[in-house]
């Protein structure tokens, strides 16, 4: 072999080894944060944590139980405004469009995804609570803007994977066009529907920053739905960046429930739900 | 998808009145008029969304019209108000994300396209997935209390013994700062980058990768010189919309760059983004030209996000069918 020969093979080698360790770094990423989320946060986890509201600085015992009864609330909420919403208007995309108008909604549908959720807050903050004031409302409002775009686009894809034979079996019956949607086409994409709902309410529900301006936070219980409440994700970055210790073992343990429950939906579902099924990923 | 699925039967473009009434009476046209709301409300959200933000800076604007952008001054209690300090956090921490994420994104993307057995690289696609989807305070709680530490003690001061000639790696090492919050931003950004350059690549044809192999390449000299330049429209793609997720990132951000509101060409130095500003801010504003000075910042945050992922939705649909296209590849 001549000198240029070996000096190519060896690039080759190297090179592609180099991508593998790419792929090697990128990927041990979560492992990194799953180990330490749970060395630090497991052993601050019990059943004071589920159950209680937070305490003072210097007692022992505190919980976050407000703070995850308010992050249910919120999603519920969310998922109330932005769900009916989402999966209608992905009916709409694939079953009936035209062309231009459809393809509007679709680029707008995909580029609001991609807003910084912290101008969502911008926004419901100069919707809801300008008029009204801090409250699970206004989260509420903010989150299910999050959800309509997931959920619209996540639905219209999976409804155009629905062979084209079970349209033309239904027309052929005699149905027209509305019961066909209704009776065959959405039925036979329930899965992944479903699948496209949870994946977008798992992402909203461990978002931080739309929060701050309209859910606000709340040391409390918050009753009812037109007051400031805690949510998860808010607690875990208030108690982050306190002074205390015993904050920062709280805010770890919560970030551990937090992640478990956003990667715990996410496995499910893209594991078991969407079996077979394309995820739409961005 | 050969043909559209919506391709109408025959029957729905008679324009005679009793077709038009049989139709309504069937209910296609209610059901397609409610669907159409449905998905008409997202144009009206994004315009709503403009148009608030816009009203509400309105104070901002007419005082500092485009002054806002290019004086550092940040005093409200002399309500003086100017963008560039926040405008440079921002721009600096995401061009420092993208320098770390884009080789490591691209060179991940090639290994799963080019080299791994098919299972092997959908499953590390998932693991992948899975990075993306967790929240971003707990990278942010992991910024702090994991990077920072870290950064402090060992990589800040091995960066100034070899390195620090160059103006960027001077100045005291606190652990927090601009170069913390690049790197925090570029664990985060890699997944976008990995998924939508490994789809890129997949999509390249078969064709092209045998006919350089039977032209004597090696499987990198392909991969370089034929997968890459054909895939690189779309990696370009994928590497915008990263982009675009940098500069909106706010909670991981706001937790590890220090929020001091400075100019300095030292990546040690604590700084502060637009997104980290909003959150900070905000909700302690006081006085209409405060707050309408902020949400002025969440304008031009969102338009330049919105810019820039049109743009890479472009880009990612000339070379494969994600992005905004209708059906799949």
């Amino acid at each position: 072999m001549n000198a240029k020969l070996i000096w190519r093979k060896s690039l080759n080698v190297f090179m592609l080894s180099l991508t593998g360790l790419c792929a090697l770094l990128t990927v041990s990423a979560l492992f990194v944060v799953l180990g330490f989320l749970i060395y630090h946060g497991g052993k601050d986890l019990s059943w004071n944590f589920f159950t209680r509201l937070p305490v003072p600085v210097g007692e022992t015992g505190g919980g976050m139980a407000n703070a995850m009864l308010g992050s249910l609330k919120l999603v519920f909420l969310a998922a109330l405004f932005g769900v009916p919403i989402g999966v209608l208007g992905g009916v709409y995309l694939a079953e009936f469009g035209g062309n231009t108008v459809p393809f509007l909604i679709r680029y707008t549908a995909d580029l609001l995804n991609g807003a910084p959720s912290i101008v969502i807050g911008i926004f419901a903050y100069t919707v809801v609570v300008i008029r009204f004031h801090f409250s699970t409302l206004a989260g509420g409002f903010a989150l299910g803007v999050m959800v309509i775009p997931t959920v619209m686009r996540n639905t219209e894809s999976f409804l155009r994977d629905v062979p084209r034979s079970l349209r033309e079996g239904s027309f052929a019956l005699g149905a027209n066009r509305w019961k066909m949607v209704a009776t065959v086409v959405v039925p036979a994409a329930r899965q992944g529907i479903l699948t496209g709902v949870l994946l977008a309410l798992a992402r909203v529900a461990g978002e931080t920053a739309p929060l701050l301006f309209t859910a606000f936070g709340n040391a409390f219980w918050s009753p009812g739905w037109s007051q400031p409440t805690a949510a998860l994700p808010l607690v875990i970055y208030t108690y982050a960046l306190g002074p205390y210790e015993e904050w920062h073992e709280l805010a770890w343990a919560g970030g551990l429930v937090l992640l478990a429950m956003v990667l715990l939906t996410n496995i499910v579902v893209r594991g078991f739900l969407s079996r077979g099924a394309q995820v739409e990923r961005s | 998808m050969a043909t559209a699925p919506n391709a109408t039967t025959p029957a729905d473009w008679t324009w005679n009145p009793r077709a038009l009434l049989r139709r309504y009476a069937s209910g296609d046209e209610i059901a397609h008029l409610i669907t159409l709301i449905c998905a008409g409300s997202i144009l009206l959200l994004t315009a709503m969304l403009v148009y608030q933000l816009w009203i509400h800076s309105l104070e901002s604007r007419q005082k500092f019209g485009w002054s806002f952008f290019f004086t550092s001054v940040w005093d409200p209690v002399f309500s003086h108000f100017g963008a560039l300090t926040f405008i440079y956090g921002t721009l600096l921490t995401s061009a420092l994300a993208l320098l770390l994420a884009v080789p490591l994104g691209v060179g991940a993307a090639i290994y799963l396209a080019e080299l791994a057995p098919r299972r092997l690289s959908d499953s590390l696609t998932f693991v992948s997935d899975m990075l993306a989807a967790v929240p971003s305070v707990i990278y942010g709680l992991l910024g702090m209390f994991l990077l920072v530490p870290i950064m402090r003690t060992t990589i800040q001061p091995w960066l100034k013994a070899s390195l620090g000639f160059l103006p960027l790696f001077q100045g005291p090492m606190f652990g927090t700062g601009f170069l913390t919050a690049g790197i925090v931003l570029a664990v985060m950004i890699v997944p976008y980058i990995l998924s939508v350059s490994r789809e890129v690549l997949l999509a390249v044809p078969r064709d092209l990768r045998e006919a350089a192999l039977g032209l004597g390449a090696t499987r990198w000299e392909m991969t370089w010189r034929v997968v890459l330049p054909a895939a690189r429209v779309g990696i370009f793609g994928s590497v915008f919309l990263a982009l675009a997720r940098a500069l909106g990132e706010t909670m991981a951000v706001t937790m590890v760059i220090g929020n001091n509101p400075k100019i300095s060409a030292s990546l040690f130095s604590s700084g502060y983004s637009i997104a980290a500003v909003l959150a900070n801010e905000f909700s302690e504003a006081t006085g209409n030209l405060y707050l309408s000075a902020l949400i002025e910042l969440g304008l031009v945050l969102f338009l330049v996000t919105f810019v820039l992922n049109g743009f890479a939705r472009l880009l990612i649909v000339v070379t494969t069918a994600r992005g905004t296209t209708t059906g799949h590849a």
